[in-house]
């Protein structure tokens, strides 16, 4: 074990660079996937059938499907669209193609989303009728209902779950480096192990560093949890 | 171009292969590692804990380049100490199953531990009184009964399973996604191909629910559900 290596300072940059990118990767993609899982997860539960249906197929084939290939798919595939090609030099929004962080941002952003909104939809649906009746009691309007009553539950009570998709999306960014030209967590690792021969000392830092970071989630969660979940843990004597 | 798409619904065989393997031996693993934290031994509970906490902690990809890698150095440094001439390379197969399946047997640790956990404790103490050796106990009374509060989880952790095998094409296994990659480099035209990947594992994962929600409705059998 030549440990020494992982601790030059051009390693550690390189480490500590990754960590950046894996983080920065994990916080835009969660972001953006939690904006587009409440959307979905309203349509879910809406009353429009046709858009149920539409959003319905695609939680299915997001979490049906692994993320490598919805990466590649976007990756590889976008690019080799014609009409998307005759665009990516200069007209706006699609000039991002060309860069391979924000296409794993797009990939993961579209993959969190996809599960996050079936865990919402699930916790909307059980909200418990007595409070929905107590709120049309109160005169409110269906819009009202949803705004004051069922979200603020509803998004409460999908915390514990939606702890596990944080997790899991700390884990799926390890796959941005199936993609060339990322820098994340495990493919400065890859690159030190290309460089020295060090398998064992680079994938372990590397495990290390996600090691630390999951705990470090899990331990908000619990915080969070314990704050904003009180109201629904067991009572103590 | 047909061709392409004939290799690689062979290749969805490796994929069934690799996973149902994985699947096995995470299963063994899960068993273990859930004994082991029931036993009440400190030393066993301790090890277990510290397996499916360490495991669920780190990516699936960094514990398979691990393996992968690191595995075929650790044996080959360990052969020539040994003094032995031989050198081992850990096949992408090998190491995919392998790790694939040491990862998910920490997630069907707790899977099964609170299945277990689930069993009336009055079934096992009246084995135990008909003089039941712990082993046949476990055979004939708590796995039986144990399969119908383990599927949800198991169900869930064979789905995430199956979308792990998409990994190991990383470490250089020609299984569906490497293949894919290769034709759409081949080709130029990577969209139809990943999208003909993913309509595979799509069509795996349904399958695969379609069979566990017989099992399911088997094993649920004289079971009386609550009704409001």
């Amino acid at each position: 074990m030549e440990w020494a290596v992982i601790f030059e300072p051009d390693n550690v940059a390189l480490f500590g660079n990754g960590i950046i990118i894996t983080l920065w990767l994990l916080v835009s993609s969660l972001a953006a996937g939690a904006v587009m899982a409440l959307i979905f997860a309203l349509l879910l539960t809406g009353p429009w059938a046709p858009l149920r249906w539409l959003v319905g197929t695609y939680t299915f084939v997001i979490r049906g499907t692994p993320l490598l290939i919805q990466v590649y798919l976007i990756y590889y595939g976008l690019a080799q669209l014609e009409w998307i090609q005759l665009r990516w030099n200069d007209v706006w929004p699609w000039t991002y193609f060309k860069e391979p962080f924000f296409c794993a941002l797009l990939a993961f952003s579209l993959n969190t989303a996809g599960y996050t909104a079936e865990m919402l939809a699930g916790a909307i649906r059980e909200t418990s009728a007595g409070e929905i009746e107590a709120a049309h009691a109160y005169g409110m309007s269906r819009l009202q209902t949803m705004l004051r009553v069922v979200l603020p539950s509803a998004i409460r009570r999908t915390l514990p779950a939606y702890s596990n998709e944080v997790v899991m999306m700390l884990h799926a960014t390890s796959l941005a480096s199936a993609v060339p030209n990322m820098l994340d967590v495990t493919s400065a690792a890859s690159r030190i192990y290309a460089t020295y021969y060090l398998p064992f000392e680079a994938y372990l830092a590397a495990a290390a560093i996600y090691l630390t970071a999951s705990f470090c989630l899990i331990g908000l969660f619990r915080f969070t949890e314990g704050r904003l979940l009180a109201y629904l843990a067991p009572q103590k004597n | 171009m047909q061709s392409y798409f004939l290799v690689i619904l062979h290749g969805s065989l490796l994929t069934v292969g690799v996973s149902l393997l994985a699947l096995l031996v995470s299963i063994l693993f899960g068993l273990a590692g859930a004994a082991a934290k029931l036993s009440g031994r400190p030393i066993l509970v301790g090890l277990a804990t510290f397996y499916s906490t360490i495991i669920r902690g780190i990516p699936d990809l960094v514990l398979m380049l691990l393996v992968f890698y690191g595995g075929t150095i650790g044996i080959n440094t360990l052969l020539e100490k040994l003094g032995s001439e031989a050198t081992i390379d850990i096949e992408p197969f090998a190491a995919g199953v392998i790790t694939i399946g040491f990862i998910y047997g920490a997630y069907m640790t707790e899977t099964f531990r609170g299945a277990i956990m689930s069993i009336p404790k009055g079934q096992m103490e009246a084995a135990w009184a008909f003089g039941m050796s712990r082993s046949q106990t476990f055979l004939r009374i708590t796995l039986p009964q144990m399969v119908r509060y383990a599927l949800p989880g198991f169900t869930n952790n064979w789905l995430v399973l199956i979308k792990a095998t998409a990994l190991v094409s990383l470490i250089g296994l020609q299984e569906m996604t490497y293949l894919a990659k290769q034709a759409s480099s081949a080709t130029r035209s990577p969209f139809v191909f990943f999208l003909f990947t993913g309509a595979l594992f799509l069509v795996y994962t349904s399958i695969s629910l379609f069979v566990l929600k017989k099992v399911n409705a088997r094993y649920s059998l004289g079971t009386k559900r609550g009704t409001l």
